[in-house]
């Protein structure tokens, strides 16, 4: 019993970037009807923004401090913060430790500016071009972006840690009436879970109680029709974009202590947000948020010793198969309305 | 002058593309070898022999994209299963060629029957996201499960202890076919500055090459050629019409897999050599934008698209600081950094950056390809002459690559 809520435990962190990534996707697809690849590359952009303003903040003037002596007897060097001159050494060093929380705050706008360029620039050219030319243009952009940080942030991880306060790992087994040390899972984890959680419902309130909201989901039910009654849909739409941006870029942010970020990071996490956006079927928003979970968790379990040894190999190959399982057996994915993407 | 059943015009063309193939190795070698401009010769065995090589895999890849505009993200997995088969060849009986390619075109053959019987079922992204699940599948297995097949990280070698059964006393320990060696040149002859490198393996992959081109040629000309672009252009008009477009889909998709099984096979007979990150979706993603840069659905496109990507990615990968400064160096200094500076994003080991930015340039403004560019260039000299004559400007003819 305790290694499965352990494995569910475990499933919920990856389910709930799935479920970010595969959420802003979806509402690209939904009201663009662009299919997204570059949208890994913004996740990826979210991270190296942790990463740059954790830079920033540990960006230091070095001066010769006369009552200490290195090992050698020399005068030793200090490397003092600007942060920790500016603010004092207490804020200074807080806002060092915090710096990926604090990176959101820096993120959001950075990441919608990026999706208002990006729409703008770019995808506004290609809404009446063929889906397989969407994709290979986004891919293209998808190439570039990452090459891009890997110019500038070089091709190893970086490790980004999460701030002390939640650095341990929690005893989630005795809540529950476990013994202790059965579930031991960490604090970083469970933020960015409730992160997400709050990430997600917030986009769905959005879309569901604001006239904003309402206007962009009878959008995406009839752009024409809301054309007509003379709504600049299309404005709103570039909003949206802007918005599936933001979430990805947060998502990265928040990811980074989980996963030291890399520039292929992106990449990786493309293949599987598609695999769970096309599960979920294409356009459904709860879909894919439950698309998410659900190959999170399957894929942590199937990792499990005992579930490896009886089928070797499934944990490599889980969320493919399901993917396939799923789209043969119900062609729209678990969710998806008819008549989207068939042509 | 008609040959092998084409038209005249067909003909010439596959004249013409056989003289190019062949004469390759002076073709891509325009400069003396101590000249400055020396980085720009491509005309080494290695190089040329991928040409080739991933020119087959995009000639099949069309077969499949060009045709029927099913955009396959998994074609990766195919050349994988080519190059395993292959270097299996290796170990069990011997280095010779001949055994392993048929077997690599038969195994990649199968696998594609079962992954298109099971993709085909659907159309669009659908599709793409099967084949590319499919495509994972093996990749992450050939990784972990598969290691007494694949040997997992390392790649499958041959080694000492292996059985080949048919090894004889004095054969060559490299791919051969019948005591031919790939790696051997067997003529490379320096005129004045010139040096030009005659390699067996290219000629092999080349011949090979010219009778997969002469197959894909045959395809589009044929009644199931147009039958494919017919699904291309209109899927549910043909089906309302009673027929049934599985079985073409079909077909195109295991003809394309073969043909990418056998550029795996011809990949490990350049070097004996299979590894997993063959079949890496972002290696899939390599075909497609070759396909895409040369022009998707035209015969020429692909091979110059694959060309055109190899020799950049062997060219800008070996440019590096000491060469740039060799170039700017007649500049003043300052400007000097600045460009070498600004080459530094493009050049060296950021040439992907390069691919991308390439790729997407063409996808925005030149959606057919290099062909397109081509035909766009030639229809403006065209207008110009007859306009200058008597103004009857004539329509811009289609031309054989097409």
């Amino acid at each position: 019993m305790d290694a499965i809520i352990l494995q569910i435990l475990n499933g919920l962190d990856k389910g709930s970037a799935y479920a970010l990534i595969a959420l802003g996707l979806t509402l690209i697809f939904g009201t663009l009807g662009v299919v997204n690849f570059a949208h890994g590359a913004l996740f990826m952009i979210g991270a190296f923004v942790a990463v740059t303003l954790q830079r920033i903040f540990n960006l230091s003037t070095e001066h010769v401090d006369p009552t200490k002596t290195d090992f050698l007897g020399n005068p030793l060097k200090v490397k003092v913060p600007y942060v920790e001159s500016w603010f004092g050494p207490e804020v200074g060093a807080a806002l060092i430790d915090w710096s990926v929380p604090i990176a959101i705050v820096l993120a959001i706008p950075v990441m919608l500016l990026v999706g208002f360029v990006m729409e703008r620039g770019l995808i506004k050219h290609f809404y009446k071009r063929p889906h397989a030319d969407q994709i290979l243009v986004t891919f293209g952009l998808a190439i570039v972006l990452q090459e891009l940080v890997k110019y500038f942030f070089g091709a190893n991880p970086i490790q980004t840690g999460a701030p002390d306060a939640f650095s341990g790992s929690m005893d989630f087994g005795v809540l529950l009436g476990f013994d202790p040390n059965t579930i031991m899972y960490p604090y970083w984890r469970l933020v960015y879970f409730l992160f997400a959680a709050i990430v997600i419902g917030g986009v769905f309130a959005f879309l569901q109680f604001t006239t904003f909201g309402m206007v962009v989901r009878a959008g995406m039910a009839d752009r024409e029709t809301v054309g007509l009654l003379g709504i600049n849909i299309d404005k709103r739409f570039t909003i949206m974009f802007g918005l599936a941006a933001a979430v990805a870029g947060v998502a990265g942010v928040m990811y980074t202590p989980i996963l030291a970020p890399n520039y292929h990071m992106g990449m990786d996490f493309l293949v599987l947000s598609f695999v769970v956006v096309v599960v979920g079927g294409m356009g459904s928003l709860p879909g894919a948020v439950a698309a998410g979970f659900l190959l999170g968790i399957l894929q942590s379990f199937a990792s499990m010793n005992e579930i490896k040894s009886l089928i070797p190999g499934i944990d490599q190959v889980i969320i493919y198969l399901v993917a396939i399982l799923i789209l043969l057996t119900r062609p729209r994915g678990l969710l998806g309305r008819a008549g989207v993407m068939e042509e | 002058m008609q040959i092998l059943g084409l038209s005249k015009r067909d003909s010439t063309f596959l004249l013409i593309v056989i003289a190019l193939t062949l004469l390759t190795p002076i073709l891509i070698q325009p400069f003396p070898v101590g000249s400055g401009l020396n980085t720009f010769n491509a005309g080494y065995p290695d190089l040329m022999q991928k040409i080739a090589i991933f020119g087959i895999f995009a000639i099949g890849f069309n077969i499949l994209f060009g045709l029927t505009g099913y955009l396959s993200f998994g074609h990766a997995a195919f050349l994988g299963i080519g190059s395993y088969s292959t270097v299996w060849m290796y170990k069990l009986l011997d280095y010779n060629v001949l055994w392993g390619l048929p077997l690599a075109i038969i195994v990649s053959g199968l696998f594609a029957l079962v992954i298109g019987f099971i993709s085909l079922r659907r159309s669009g992204i659908y599709f793409s996201i099967l084949t590319l699940a499919f495509a994972q599948m093996m990749y992450n297995l050939a990784y972990s499960v598969l290691t007494p097949i694949t040997n997992g990280e390392t790649g499958l070698q041959v080694y000492e202890s292996d059985p080949q059964v048919l090894l004889g006393a004095n054969e060559p320990s490299s791919p051969h076919l019948f005591g031919i060696v790939m790696r051997e040149n067997f003529w490379t002859p320096k005129i004045g500055g010139w040096e030009f490198t005659f390699n067996n393996g290219y000629y092999f992959t080349a011949i090979i090459a010219i009778i997969v081109f002469y197959l894909s040629l045959r395809i589009f000309r044929s009644p199931f050629g147009l039958m494919l672009r017919a699904i291309k252009t209109n899927q549910t008009r043909l089906n309302y019409t009673g027929i049934n477009t599985r079985p073409y889909t079909l077909a195109a998709f295991v003809i394309s897999g073969m043909y990418a099984g056998l550029a795996g096979g011809l990949l490990a007979a350049m070097d004996p050599l299979a590894g997993a990150e063959r079949m890496q979706w972002t290696a899939s993603g390599e075909v497609v934008l070759m396909v895409i840069l040369g022009g998707a659905g035209t015969l020429m496109g692909p091979v110059l698209g694959a060309a055109f990507i190899k020799y950049l990615e062997n060219i800008f990968s070996k440019i590096n600081d000491s060469v740039l400064h060799g170039w700017f160096a007649w500049m003043p200094d300052g400007l000097e950094d600045f460009l070498i500076g600004v080459s530094h994003f493009f050049v060296g080991k950021s040439w992907h950056l390069t691919s991308g930015l390439m790729f997407m340039l063409v996808v925005i403004f030149l959606p057919g390809g290099l062909v397109e560019g081509g035909q766009r260039i030639k229809a403006l000299f065209k207008k110009k002459r007859t306009s200058g004559d008597d103004g009857a400007g004539t329509e811009a003819q289609p031309t054989a690559a097409e």
